[in-house]
């Protein structure tokens, strides 16, 4: 494995001379390259996929000759548009063995990238309000521990306990019968996240181009060879697409169809509060859940907006929904006050799986369908698309999730068996 | 809030209604390929820009109907 040539930027004294220097500018952590006529892998989109594919095909793979391109700034979609929570409470065994790989790489981030991705493993608790949904959890928990996942059945007490402000009681609206906590899931700085993969994978060579938008791909002999952007013609052996909520158009101008819907996810932060929540906790009765930053904000997040959408901006409706369901479970927080609110454009699948594979045309390679879970899948979707670009076939954690399993019906319908908010 | 044209009910709060994704034709049973079932069944244009869509008024007179809605502005087509 290779060895990062992290320049040496930042020291104490420079710190020092900093604060009495006004006129102090700080390096840049990446290079503003000019694009090469070609290159040997052509990315689009330096979100978290994108830039985490590309630093895994250079440290792991050695291919360095690599361009990342990006229509706006790097880590300025999802990958910033996100609640920052990771986890591994999937049910099916081919979701289950990729989503632990990527909550172990996050475990060893901070390190690998040399950058502090703050993960913060508190914990997901999920609660249930009728005896039905308690045995679907119990169900998901019994699938969970025989995949090796940690997660437990917990009941009203310990919910209490761990939750002071909830109002679990018998009188609420909907009163909690129990619930199941997955120890190893957690929250991370998610624009840490993108920002150290886009160090790392600078500092290996590869180039990043911002504010170069894909127009159209380079065909020959109806093969993808390139793409053609803003800034001119970029050849390149095999390129790869991880575009998020913008797959089907991309895909569309080199005649690939996708079965993704865009929708928007939108999620909200409250006004900083002094320390009231120190796990992840999920209602999917309430269609909420909600989680507290380092910084005291409330992290508020619940389903999608209900139809296509490319606007980034999320409907007032589900604002609504999600706030008021908050709000039942948690009602002394009424008075709190939300700050910001954001939406990101999702790219769903029907069985809301991922799709890391080939495409029918050669030489694009697509990684699409992160749907409402991209996040915590970045490090371990960006070692599959790095490891099919490099290798021109998917990696044992990956092959599930092909192009073709829609024709043949073999679905991964995690939608429907994680009975979690996706 | 969007407003939903129900052609009964006038314009409605979008949270009476239940969105039914873009329409598509469904191919004929008796003749349709397999691929052709795939395509209905899970292929989806996706735009961006106007859409045909189906809503429905599920808290309300529980009709399923058309509107054009463009997918970046949100801007809704009044029916004629």
């Amino acid at each position: 494995m290779a060895k990062i040539p992290f320049p040496v930027r930042f020291s104490a004294a420079q710190l020092l001379r900093a604060g009495l220097n006004r006129s102090w500018r700080w390096p840049q952590l990446w290079r503003t390259p000019q694009p090469k006529r070609a290159y040997q892998v052509v990315i689009i989109g330096a979100g978290g996929h994108g830039l985490a594919a590309a630093f895994y095909l250079a440290r792991d793979w050695g291919i360095r000759d690599v361009a990342v391109v990006e229509r706006g700034w790097l880590g300025g979609g999802n990958v910033a548009r996100n609640t920052t929570v990771v986890r591994s409470n999937y049910y099916y065994p081919a979701s289950a063995g990729f989503y632990q790989r990527s909550v172990n790489l996050f475990e060893g981030l901070s390190d690998t990238l040399n950058f502090n991705v703050m993960f913060s493993q508190r914990g997901i608790l999920s609660l249930a309000y009728s005896p039905h949904e308690l045995n679907a959890m119990a169900r998901q928990v019994n699938a969970l521990q025989l995949n090796g996942i940690k997660a437990q059945m917990v009941d009203r007490a310990e919910i209490q306990r761990r939750l002071p402000l909830a109002d679990l009681s018998p009188q609420a609206r909907h009163p909690c019968l129990g619930g199941y906590f997955h120890a190893s899931g957690g929250t991370a700085r998610h624009d840490a996240v993108a920002w150290g993969y886009a160090r790392a994978a600078d500092a290996l060579g590869v180039d990043i181009l911002q504010g170069c938008e894909v127009q159209g791909f380079e065909m020959r002999q109806g093969k993808v060879v390139g793409v053609r952007t803003a800034a001119g013609t970029i050849g390149a052996h095999r390129t790869a697409m991880a575009v998020a909520g913008s797959s089907s158009l991309v895909a569309a101008m080199a005649g690939v169809a996708l079965p993704v819907v865009s929708h928007t996810l939108q999620a909200f932060v409250s006004e900083p509060l002094k320390p009231v929540l120190d796990t992840i906790v999920m209602s999917g009765l309430h269609h909420t859940y909600a989680s507290q930053s380092d910084k005291g904000e409330l992290v508020i997040g619940g389903d999608s907006d209900p139809y296509t959408s490319y606007t980034q901006r999320g409907s007032f409706s589900l604002i609504e929904r999600t706030t008021v369901g908050l709000l039942e479970l948690f009602p002394s927080l009424s008075r709190v006050r939300l700050m910001r609110q954001w939406g990101g454009t999702v790219d769903l699948t029907p069985d809301r799986s991922p799709i890391i594979d080939r495409t029918p045309v050669e030489g694009l390679y697509v990684s699409t369908g992160w749907g409402t879970g991209g996040f915590k899948a970045i490090p371990s979707g960006g070692l599959a698309l790095a490891h099919l670009l490099a290798c021109d076939r998917p990696d044992e954690h990956s092959t599930a999730f092909s192009f073709d399993r829609f024709a043949r019906s073999a679905l991964i319908d995690e939608g429907a068996a994680s009975g979690v908010a996706h | 809030m969007l407003l939903i044209p129900c052609p009964y009910c006038g314009l409605r709060d979008e949270s009476e209604f239940s969105n039914r994704g873009e329409v598509v034709v469904r191919p004929d049973p008796d003749a349709a390929s397999d691929a052709q079932w795939v395509q209905y069944l899970y292929f989806r244009n996706n735009v961006r820009g106007w859409q045909s869509e189906y809503w429905v008024h599920t808290h309300g007179c529980q009709q399923l109907f058309v509107v054009r809605r463009h997918t970046l502005t949100q801007q809704i087509e009044r029916p004629a």
